[in-house]
Parts: C-alpha cells; sequence; structure tokens
C-alpha cells in the first residue's frame, strides 16, 4: 500500500505464482464488464425492432456479420461463465466447498461448463438459424 | 487502489552474483531481493550460487548460511525455525510460505525469494507490518466480557473450545493477508484474511460476550467484503488455515442476524 515514505513496495503480481483460482476471479469480473457492454449490443437491436425494419435490418445485418457473431459468441460464453460461477459464488457463500480441494475443482467444473454450454448453445443456435 | 506496475522507486533491478559453489556436488542458485535504505538506490535481486551439502534443508538454513558465510548485509527476520513464531515469513518460488517450514527440495530450479507481497519495505526481505498490527488491533483480539467476572475461570463445554479448532493456531506470519489480490489492492481499508480469521476466533468464541459489536464493526463494504473468494489466503497459509471459511462465516453470520 501507498506508506508516504521512500520504502519501495515489494513486488506482488510481478512475482505471485500463478493460480487457477485467482484467474477464475478476474475473469468473473471481466465477464461481468463485458455482460453490461453485450446488453448495449442487446438493447439496441431491441430498440431498433421497435424503431422500423430499415433500422432492424441495419441491427440484424451488423450482428450476422463476422465482427457480431465474434462479439455473440463471447457474450454467450460471458453468460455461462459469469453464471456458473456466479452460483459457485452461492455455494460458497451458504459456507460449502471452501476447502482447498473443492474450490479448486469448482474451479474447473465452471470454467469446463462454461465453454461446453457455449459450443452447445451455438449448435442450437446455428442449426434453427 | 488497483496498480499492476510498481512505482519507480521499487522497479527491481540486477545485483551482484556471489558464487560459492567451487567443487560442490550438489548445486542450487538463490536469487535473493535486496534492497537497503542507506544507498539511495532501487531494489535488486542478488544471486547466490552455493553448495547445498554446507547447511541444513530448509530454505531459512540456505539463507542463514548465506548471511553467516557469504555476505552479511543480508537481512531478514527469524526465531525459532520450526514454524511457530511466524517471523520468517516471505515469498518463496512464487508463493507466501514460512522459510523455515519450506525444503529447498520442494524448489526446482533456482528459488527465488522476495520479501512478502505488495507491502513497504524495511530492508532486504524485512516488510514493514506497522499498518497490518494497526488493523490487528482494530479488532480487539482478545476476550471482552460484560458479566461480572466469575470466582474462578470461565468454563468452555469441549464442544464450543473445538469450534475454535483451525482458528487458534494462526500465528500470524501474514502469509495469507499478502497473497490476496484484494488486500494488496485495498488493504488500507480491507482488513485481509489473516486479520479477519482473528476477528472471528473471537466471534466463533463461545466465552466472548461481544459477539454483536464485533460484527457491527465488520459490517462495512471495506473492512469485510472485500473478500471474493480468490483463495490465495488458504493456499498459502503455511499452517494449514483456511482464512476464507473464517470469512464466509462472518458473512454468513452477517445475514443471520438480520
Amino acid at each position: 500500500m501507498a506508506n508516504g515514505s521512500s520504502r519501495p513496495l515489494s513486488p506482488h503480481l510481478q512475482v505471485y505464482r500463478f493460480q487457477w483460482t485467482m484467474a477464475l476471479s478476474i475473469t468473473h469480473r471481466i465477464t461481468g464488464v463485458g455482460l453490461v457492454l453485450g446488453t448495449l449490443l442487446l438493447t439496441w437491436w431491441l430498440v431498433a425492432a421497435a424503431a422500423g425494419p430499415e433500422a432492424f435490418a441495419k441491427a440484424q445485418k451488423f450482428i450476422g456479420s463476422g465482427m457480431g457473431l465474434l462479439l455473440l459468441f463471447g457474450w454467450t460464453w460471458a453468460l455461462f461463465y459469469h453464471l456458473g460461477n456466479g452460483i459457485r459464488h452461492l455455494v460458497w457463500d451458504a459456507g460449502y466447498a471452501l476447502d482447498l480441494k473443492n474450490a479448486e475443482l469448482g474451479a474447473y467444473i465452471v470454467a469446463g461448463a462454461s465453454l461446453g454450454l457455449t459450443i452447445l448453445a451455438w449448435i442450437v443456435g446455428l442449426a434453427v438459424w | 487502489m488497483v496498480e499492476f506496475n510498481l512505482p519507480a522507486n521499487s522497479k527491481v533491478g540486477v545485483g551482484k552474483t556471489i558464487n560459492a559453489a567451487n567443487g560442490a556436488k550438489r548445486v542450487k542458485t538463490f536469487k535473493i531481493y535486496r534492497w537497503n535504505p542507506d544507498d539511495g538506490q532501487n531494489p535488486r535481486v542478488d544471486t547466490y550460487v552455493v553448495d547445498l551439502d554446507k547447511f541444513g534443508p530448509m530454505i531459512l538454513d540456505a539463507i542463514i548460511y548465506i548471511k553467516n558465510t557469504l555476505d552479511s548485509t543480508l537481512t531478514f527476520r527469524r526465531s525459532c525455525r520450526e514454524g511457530i513464531c511466524g517471523s520468517c515469513a516471505m515469498n518463496v518460488d512464487g508463493m507466501n510460505t514460512l522459510a523455515c517450514l519450506k525444503a529447498i527440495d520442494e524448489v526446482k530450479g533456482d528459488v527465488k525469494i522476495y520479501p512478502l507481497p505488495h507491502m513497504p519495505v524495511v530492508k532486504d526481505l524485512v516488510p514493514d507490518l506497522k499498518h497490518i498490527y494497526a488493523q490487528l488491533a482494530s479488532v480487539k483480539p482478545w476476550l471482552q466480557t460484560q458479566s461480572p467476572a466469575p470466582s474462578r475461570e470461565r468454563l468452555q463445554s469441549p464442544e464450543d473450545r473445538a469450534k475454535l479448532d483451525g482458528l487458534y493456531e494462526c500465528i500470524l506470519c501474514f502469509c495469507c493477508s499478502t497473497s490476496c489480490p484484494s488486500y494488496w489492492w485495498n488493504g488500507d481499508r480491507y482488513l485481509g484474511p489473516s486479520i479477519l480469521l482473528q476477528a472471528y476466533r473471537w466471534i466463533a468464541d463461545s466465552r466472548d460476550e461481544m459477539t454483536g459489536e464485533r460484527l457491527d464493526a465488520l459490517e462495512d463494504p471495506f473492512r469485510l467484503y472485500r473478500c471474493h473468494t480468490i483463495m490465495n489466503c488458504t493456499k498459502a497459509c503455511p499452517k494449514g488455515l483456511n482464512p476464507a471459511k473464517a470469512i464466509a462465516e462472518i458473512k454468513k453470520l452477517m445475514v443471520v442476524r438480520r
């Protein structure tokens, strides 16, 4: 912390060994921010649908483009990740799975499930499309 | 506040190398963070190449050997050399631990030793613990009662005493607090895992009669709720305790008493 003296600050992120649980925690926050931005995209799409066929076609075109699909794919993953890790936090808040073994197991489950559900959602989505 | 980079006066440079492994069969390289408050220079990492047959098996044995025979200016705290005083807490091979409990052969490759992370450095491996001690005092880590003192000890059933297992063993080495990213970024206001485990140790004590006041003092967006269950604390604890669990128990009590 800032100490107001000439003392140096000891290295932290620079030297601390990478931990999976640490990565999941920061990813939870990043996906949270990503979801907010993704919601803006969704709002734009809905507003465009209300505004008329011309605006809607524009929104559809963007979302259907390579860039739009990529954003949508990222948003899908962020949603499943944030949901899964949110459930993990709920379990913790109830006082369970706080030992190291289960905390790491939960990390793997959430990471795996978020990827699996994203791919599943896109297979279903593309099949319907 | 989140600051990923070190301030200009804290950037670490490369220091000297002392090779003392001539003719050694088992050679190990130690890279140790150094900072001298008197020379006006930035911190640096000094390299010591040593013969493992010259000293005992633990990291602490190695740095005592280096101080005694190679470089008497190397500064660190140590006392009991058996994991009960908490003095020799430092960052070894990327994880916070007690140098006296960490075996050298657990470390693959060069042994990198830094002070406890994100702390003001007094000298070399000695961090300034003033602030964290003040935080400890703020949770009043002693038995508080309101009822008149009985004529003998305040008794506790074996079951209630068992609730303190996993809490009373804490030796306040602060390996956990200084492993916690939340404590790195918000250590000025967030109490951190070690202090919250201490707080819970008294909340969980059946003889303590100030539980409500203790919880009131923690009901704060920063003091308690900066914990995001990152689990670095529990991973770091050299005594095998679980500060993350203690913090979760405090959070649960906050909900229960609403």
